[in-house]
């Protein structure tokens, strides 16, 4: 188990230096100036050309490469370009935000995604299963600002409500915008779980049918074990296997479709920074935002595989 | 001589059972009208050729067939009582505990994720309410009884790590673990090596004797029939076309399909010269079944009185066998001799 | 004396097992650890064993389906394993297999025409004019219809599937067949037609078989020599009478004890092995049997015996083990 974990982390260091690799040719790639736009865009070209000379733009691009890579082995990402502020802080500040909308997102695709694959399975062609496959599939196929945006209307802004249903007037129960307070997490983290939860449970569903086929499910039954047993200590488990690498896979655009959300409910973290970032050439903000959730990507899966691990014993680390 | 007994001597009786697959093209008998019984303490084997139904037949006495497979007629009697009526919570008291099975794939028959002695555990206390430790003193206890060498390292590893003789050794302890009267065992060496077929196979013949079952095997290998049965029934597109005690079935066949396969089987203990003798065609397909005696397309004494289905009769010897040629309607050639293909 | 159309020397087949923090080669499972013998042309020779003894192997190391780790394979005075990627697919065309899984090795989306005339193509056997007709002719020569040619491999039965692998395999026209389990899958009644089958086909073309099979009792009717194999090595090699009438090793004659007799009255004396087959990544030192070998002594650990010829065994007939005429005098007994 040691060696297979320090072998895990080894083999991230790589991993981590192209992605920094990747995002440095990429924001050179693109049209755009730092310190143009630093500058304003009637400043005079001297003042641009200062800029340029301070923040180390006129070097040649493995020299700034290298001196970039030399700060963060030393736990310095650079400053921000436009703020001049630490990008370490920057970051900081709004890393929280970010993994919390992520977790709590992730935490509620599993949880709708399991029951759901789950109920459909053991009703296979049932009312349920196919009502529950239909509604997956809008989930799937709905773009979450979209669905940002919708909850906004109906439960931030609110609907009125005929007044022939008692006890309620408005819907307006939740906050359009914001991080903190439940009011304000309950529509981002729906917005962001919902494609999860519909994947995890097509995924779920489909590894559960398959399970229920093999011999020792029979097995099982033969023992005399009730069905709700078969369903969950035996066929559970085993279903789960490939559910679990969805969701280490499914953490990327996770993290990706924070960007998109907490543009839409204006809300404070790492994904907003980095959009708000690339808009200003904000190189030292973008490549330190990739880089922590390149990092976050990658333990997350890693933290996958040794769950994986634990339900399939088949596999030896070693 | 099976059927002449009285019933409280037999351990199963089956009546006329029917085991359909309804699919939306088709209906597929798989079982179609099968009876034979299990007499008290004794091994008695199904023998048959792949879609016989003999693997349908073991998983209906437990009611254990899969959709959209469906036990549509028929009964089975254990000790006098018809699971056929019982209830899905009675029906499970007896699973594992009266009447245990073991498959043929002990690879997959066990849950990859959980340890051996978890899963012979769970035998423990689904059927009688022991706790952790008491379920695996007794689970040990059951490694030692099928021969598996180090029980105290075994108990805790997982399926994967042992062979499949070990494997197929778990699941005898996990069929046996609560004494069952009724061991049901469907192919259990048929994935196994010979050297280990025979360890098994032995195993098997010494539990038997030892807690006083009486066992069903499912298989299509006759030499296994031969060495541990001791009433034989041969199947052949969902239906038994003979039933015998097994001295009868391997010196005597009577059927026409029971002689032809007998007679196809390479010997390894002597020579035939020239070719094996052959069944011309193959088994129908379950959707084309001919009318009359299944087996008539492909038999060499085949008559007109074929195309009528013959029931099956019990001889003077107590066997029983389904072909016209043993009744006096029969219309082919009075002079048919069914065993003169035979090289022995 | 026979033309020698295969002749396998000190056949190995090491494959790698990979571990540690850096991936690295740790050990390796010896499948197939030396192994020597010949093939005259015309003949059929079997090689038996359990699961794991490199039966398998052997035959695909034969045929580069996996490469070798080393030794030396000659066909037809040819040195395959000196051969090019490019030279050896052209020599397979001498060379056919019939797998266990006629299903696994049809394309599901070929009619037979189709998968005929692709074999033939590849080897360029038959010119693309006469395909269509020796496609039919195959057909009946494996006993298939004429009106089956444009049908799917899932039209058919198991058998028939096995039918449509032979005729692939005849297609090219090719001077020995590896049949690898070829009729363990297949029901009784249908696999006496297939051994039938092959028979016959030997007959017509003369062909030379390698027959990989568990099962002794197709084997003693199919072969004419026999090789027995233990944890990647042979421990017996004989023609098919001395075999089964004076089986030597002491793991030839528990394997034959071991299997199921048809004849109900015969209560023959066993030989039950006990334990498993240990394991090929580490293998036990000197005679690989002497973990489960009723007769074994300090010797058998750490001497590993050749095989050889005895006063008792004639014919060719060769076994590895320290102990023949010990154990054939009766002067060294089962340990109790």
């Amino acid at each position: 188990m040691f060696t297979y974990v320090l072998r895990r982390i080894l083999q991230t260091i790589p991993v981590l230096i192209g992605v920094t690799l990747l995002v440095f040719s990429l924001m050179h790639l693109i049209p755009g100036d730092p310190a143009q736009i630093m500058a304003g865009e009637s400043a005079p070209k001297e003042q641009v050309e200062n800029i340029r000379e301070r923040l180390g733009l006129n070097d040649p691009y493995p020299v700034q490469y290298w001196n970039y890579i030399s700060g963060v082995l030393q736990g310095d990402l650079g400053n921000s370009v436009r703020t001049g502020r630490d990008v370490t802080n920057e970051i900081g500040v709004r890393f929280w935000v970010t993994v919390e909308l992520a977790f709590y997102s992730m935490i509620l695709s599993i949880f709708l995604g399991l029951i759901a694959g789950i109920v459909s399975a053991t009703r296979q062609y049932s009312f349920s299963d196919v009502t529950l496959m239909i509604v997956a599939l809008f989930g799937l196929s709905m773009p979450n600002f979209w669905l940002g945006l919708m909850l906004i209307q109906w439960f931030a802004i609110g609907m009125d409500v005929p007044s022939w249903i008692p006890f309620i007037e408005n819907t307006a129960w939740f906050k359009p915008s914001g991080w903190g307070s439940f009011e304000q997490i309950v529509l981002p983290v729906i917005t962001l779980g919902t494609g999860g939860a519909a994947i995890i449970a097509r995924m779920t569903r489909s590894s559960m049918l398959e399970v229920i086929d093999q011999d020792y499910i029979r097995t099982a039954r033969a023992k005399g074990a009730k069905e709700r047993v078969v369903v969950y200590r035996h066929a559970l488990k085993n279903a789960l296997i490939p559910v679990v690498t969805v969701v280490g896979l499914q953490f990327g655009a996770l993290l990706g479709g924070t960007v998109l959300t907490e543009t839409v409910f204006a809300i404070n973290g790492m994904g907003k920074l980095v959009i708000d970032a690339i808009q200003a050439r904000d190189f030292p903000i973008v490549q330190g935002t990739v880089l922590v959730a390149a990092l976050l990507f990658v333990l997350v899966n890693l933290l996958v595989d040794i769950t994986y691990r634990y339900l399939n014993k088949r596999i030896d680390l070693n | 001589m099976p059927n002449t007994n009285k019933s409280e001597e037999n351990i199963l009786e089956i009546n006329n059972l029917q085991t359909t697959f309804f699919t939306e093209e088709s209906e597929v008998k798989a079982v179609d009208g099968v009876s034979f019984t299990i007499p008290k303490g004794k091994t008695v084997g199904v023998v048959g050729e792949s879609g016989s139904g003999k693997s349908i037949t073991s998983l209906s006495i437990l009611r254990l067939v899969d959709k959209p497979g469906k036990i549509v007629g028929g009964e089975i009697k254990f000790k006098g009582e018809n699971l056929l009526d019982k209830s899905e919570t009675e029906m499970r008291k007896i699973r594992g505990k009266e009447i245990s099975m073991i498959f043929q794939e002990p690879m997959t028959s066990l849950n990859p994720t959980y340890t051996v002695g978890q899963q012979i555990n769970e035998a423990f206390k689904i059927h009688e309410g022991l706790g952790k430790t008491s379920a695996r003193k007794r689970s040990l206890e059951m490694l030692k009884l099928v021969g598996i060498p180090s029980p105290e390292k075994r108990i805790d590893q997982y399926p994967h790590e042992l062979s499949g003789g070990m494997r197929q050794r778990v699941m005898i302890a996990i069929a046996l673990a609560c004494n069952p009267e009724l061991l049901i065992a469907d192919e259990p060496t048929t994935a196994l090596d010979v050297t280990i077929q025979a360890q098994i196979l032995e195993l098997i013949k010494d539990l038997q004797q030892k807690l006083h079952m009486s066992v069903l095997l499912i298989t299509h290998d006759l030499g296994v029939v031969a060495e541990t049965c001791d009433y034989v029934a041969v199947m052949y597109c969902g239906k038994i076309v003979e039933f015998a005690d097994v001295k009868s079935i391997f010196n005597n066949p009577q059927h026409p399909y029971t002689v032809g396969l007998l007679s196809s089987l390479p010997p390894h203990d002597r020579d035939i010269e020239g070719d094996l003798p052959v069944i011309p065609g193959a088994v129908p397909s379950p959707d084309e079944l001919p009318v009359g005696c299944r087996f008539a397309p492909r038999c060499a004494h085949a008559s007109d009185i074929c195309n009528t289905l013959p029931n099956l009769v019990t001889n003077e010897n107590g066997n029983q066998v389904r072909c016209w040629i043993y009744s006096d309607k029969w219309d082919g050639n009075p002079e048919v001799e069914v065993n003169a293909e035979r090289t022995t | 004396m026979q033309k020698e159309l295969l002749k396998v020397t000190d056949l190995k087949q090491h494959f790698p097992i990979k571990g540690g923090v850096f991936g690295r080669t740790v050990n390796h499972v010896k499948a197939v650890d030396g192994v020597s013998f010949t093939i005259y042309e015309g003949e059929t020779v079997s090689i038996v064993g359990e699961s794991g003894c490199g039966k398998s192997t052997t035959g695909r190391s034969i045929l580069r389906l996996d490469e070798p780790t080393s030794g030396q394979v000659e066909f037809d005075g040819k040195d395959l394993l000196a051969f090019s990627k490019r030279q050896m697919r052209k020599n397979r065309k001498d060379m056919q297999v019939i797998f266990q899984d006629p299903y696994a090795s049809l394309n599901p989306r070929q009619t037979v025409r189709q998968i005929l005339k692709e074999a033939m193509t590849i080897q360029n056997a038959v010119p693309k004019e006469k395909q269509d007709e020796r496609v039919i002719e195959l057909m009946e020569t494996v006993g298939l219809g004429k009106h089956q040619i444009d049908r799917y491999p899932h039209e058919f039965s198991g058998g028939q599937r096995q039918r449509i692998g032979i005729a692939r395999a005849l297609s090219v026209d090719p001077q020995i067949i590896i049949c690898d389990e070829a009729v363990s899958a297949l029901d009784v009644s249908i696999q006496a037609q297939v051994i039938n089958l092959l028979k016959k086909l030997q007959r017509e073309f003369n062909l030379t078989y390698l027959f990989i099979s568990h099962d002794l009792g197709v084997v003693r009717h199919i072969s004419d020599r026999i090789i027995v194999m233990y944890l990647g090595k042979i421990v017996e090699i004989a023609d098919k009478k001395s075999l089964f009438s004076n089986p030597q090793h002491p793991y030839t004659k528990s394997l034959l004890s071991a299997i199921p007799s048809v004849n109900p009255d015969q209560k023959r004396e066993r030989i039950i092995l006990t334990g498993d087959v240990p394991s090929p990544i580490d293998p036990p030192t000197g005679c690989r049997f002497h973990t489960r070998c009723p007769f074994a002594t300090e010797r058998c650990a750490t001497e590993t015996p050749e095989l050889r010829t005895s006063d008792y065994m004639k014919d060719g007939h060769q076994a590895a083990c320290h102990y023949i005429e010990e154990i054939e005098s009766g002067l060294h007994q089962v340990k109790q």
